[in-house]
């Protein structure tokens, strides 16, 4: 009996387990050995080559520009997105006129394909004729090259990141606001708590599990989002906004080096791997406040 | 001073709403006007349907579109199909090694295909399904979120209910079929929603492993079309960019409620 329960259930699971392995866990390993391998050309027999692939990561200035421009592009994008979901989401939880329509607009970045939408913010970013640049020219302000320009190139990244996800991470706030009970904000007001004081003593700490839910989600998007560099920089001027995952796509596929974007992609997953390692220590101390 | 605050924060609200669909309304505005008034805005600007035209003229929409109709319908039918077996396996059978099971699957939560894209091009140039449809959707065609929901839905179906069901004489799948997707029907239109928009949307894995028309979708279709190389003015591109995301576009208007909540329902669990 138990034996056949025990095949019932792998066999239900088998055609959905077989395809997540194939396609995530066996290349995990996969990446992992090729990364001490390298060979002449794709059609040479590869060989064991050691820890060779990462010394030329440790020289390579292109691998420690992406892993700096991530590192600023995780800071720059993951506080504001929260700061600005959170701020999106009391909104539309007030009792202000049309917050269905301010839902809407806050929420529809959310479902357009990246790569398109960059096409519209290529030309607002664009010199001259781009739409913030007549904006600043209104005002007597020669505007910058956005792109162009290496200081700049990677903050404008940011800023449409962040108009891309903010709305997105909106809903799992309005969806947390709506389960807190307004007996607690009552109770408050006739305390004669301002409103600031209401946010940061009852709302903001209650709203804590969907903040660190909401983190772990931004933090890997920082490292899987780079849709929009294929359209507004190429990861350029010089490397200026290159990230990581785009550098592994380019070494793999421009600069056809497989062995060397398998050794940039065993950097990736123990990144995400520690990503999921400060998940799981969260986790665990939020079970132990429950 | 609290209504001088009050009205600063709904008048910011507003305000960043308008900054939130200015893009949207951009390409509106671009997209229905002949290319001069493309970078100045005057309301006596003449309305114009020449960008559209143009646009439909100078790139295989219909051709991608159908490739992005297609890879995105495969990709859904096969997780809603081998997520449900997968999740009931997980919910509600006993067996040895469910745990390691489930640990697998939450891997994937973590590590999705588009970290992996140089191993996985290797893999589906092994099977000689690169530029197919197939090739497109094979990573994805199993979704540990799909698994993930389905599980923790399937986990709160009352034990005497599928109990009843077996008195009936139903067995094995059709219980599955009978008794649980039904009850799970709001986590499977949620599930859907999150699906659909992010496979119309992904662009990086379809980049790699596709190259003609054959099986390129929009996105990556409209990669190529408003790339500067390809010298298609800002007007031609809106409109470009608006068919491309019409469909989606007008998929979310309708079902506005709906979507939101799906993502709601999606991210609660």
């Amino acid at each position: 009996m138990i034996n056949r329960l025990n095949l019932k259930a792998w066999l239900l699971l088998l055609p959905a387990l077989s395809l997540l392995i194939a396609f995530t866990h066996w290349p995990t390993l996969k990446s992992f050995w090729r990364s001490f391998t390298w060979a002449r050309s794709d059609v040479a027999p590869s060989q064991f080559v050691g820890l060779d692939n990462y010394r030329i990561m440790l020289d390579d200035p292109v691998f420690w520009k992406v892993i700096e421009n991530n590192f600023w592009y995780a800071l720059g994008t993951v506080p504001t997105s929260i700061g600005l979901a959170i701020m999106m989401a009391l909104w539309v939880n007030s009792k202000i006129r049309c917050t269905s329509l301010l839902r809407l607009a806050f929420f529809t970045p959310t479902i357009l394909p990246m790569i398109t939408v960059a096409n519209i913010w290529l030309f607002f970013y664009s010199p001259n004729i781009g739409l913030f640049n007549q904006l600043l020219g209104l005002v007597g302000i020669a505007g910058p090259n956005w792109l162009g320009d290496p200081d700049l190139a990677l903050s404008s990244l940011m800023v449409m990141t962040i108009w891309k996800e903010a709305g997105f991470f909106m809903i799992f706030y309005l969806a947390a606001l709506q389960t807190l009970s307004p007996e607690l904000f009552d109770a408050a007001k006739l305390e004669g708590a301002n409103a600031w004081r209401i946010f940061r003593k009852i709302t903001f700490p209650l709203l804590m599990p969907t903040t660190l839910f909401v983190l772990i989600n931004a933090l890997l998007n920082a490292f899987k989002l780079v849709d929009h560099l294929f359209i507004l920089t190429k990861g350029g001027p010089n490397n200026a906004s290159n990230l990581l995952l785009y550098y592994i796509y380019e070494t793999a596929f421009s600069f056809l080096d497989s062995y060397y974007a398998a050794t940039l992609t065993v950097v990736m997953l123990l990144t995400l791997a520690l990503i999921a390692l400060v998940q799981i220590l969260v986790i665990d101390r939020r079970i132990h406040y429950r | 001073m609290s209504s001088w605050f009050q009205k600063f924060s709904t008048i910011s609200a507003y305000l960043l709403g308008i900054v939130w669909v200015l893009p949207l309304l951009y390409a509106f505005w671009a997209a229905f006007h002949p290319p001069e008034f493309a970078t100045q805005f005057s309301l006596t600007a003449p309305l114009t349907l020449q960008n559209f035209e143009s646009a439909w003229d100078q790139a295989p929409f219909f051709r991608y579109m159908l490739n992005t109709v297609v890879i995105t319908t495969l990709i859904l039918v096969s997780q809603l199909f081998l997520c449900t077996l997968a999740g009931y396996a997980l919910a509600r059978e006993k067996f040895a090694g469910r745990g390691f099971a489930f640990a697998l699957v939450l891997t994937q939560l973590m590590v999705m295909p588009e970290v992996l894209i140089v191993e996985n091009y290797q893999t589906l140039a092994g099977l000689d399904l690169v530029d197919t449809y197939l090739g497109v959707g094979l990573p994805y065609l199993a979704s540990a979120f799909g698994i993930f929901l389905l599980r923790q839905t399937f986990k709160t179906v009352p034990q005497e209910l599928e109990d009843a069901a077996r008195v009936e004489g139903l067995s094995g799948l059709g219980i599955i079929w009978k008794v649980f997707v039904p009850l799970a029907a709001p986590t499977y239109l949620a599930f859907s929603l999150v699906s659909v928009s992010y496979h119309w949307n992904n662009f990086l894995w379809p980049l790699v492993v596709t190259n003609t028309e054959a099986s390129r979708p929009l996105t990556v279709g409209m990669a190529i079309f408003g790339a500067p190389e390809s010298g298609v003015d800002w007007s031609v591109i809106s409109a470009g960019t608006l068919i491309a995301i019409g469909p989606l576009l007008i998929l979310f208007l309708i079902f506005q409620r709906r979507f939101i909540q799906s993502f709601m329902h999606a991210g609660i669990k």
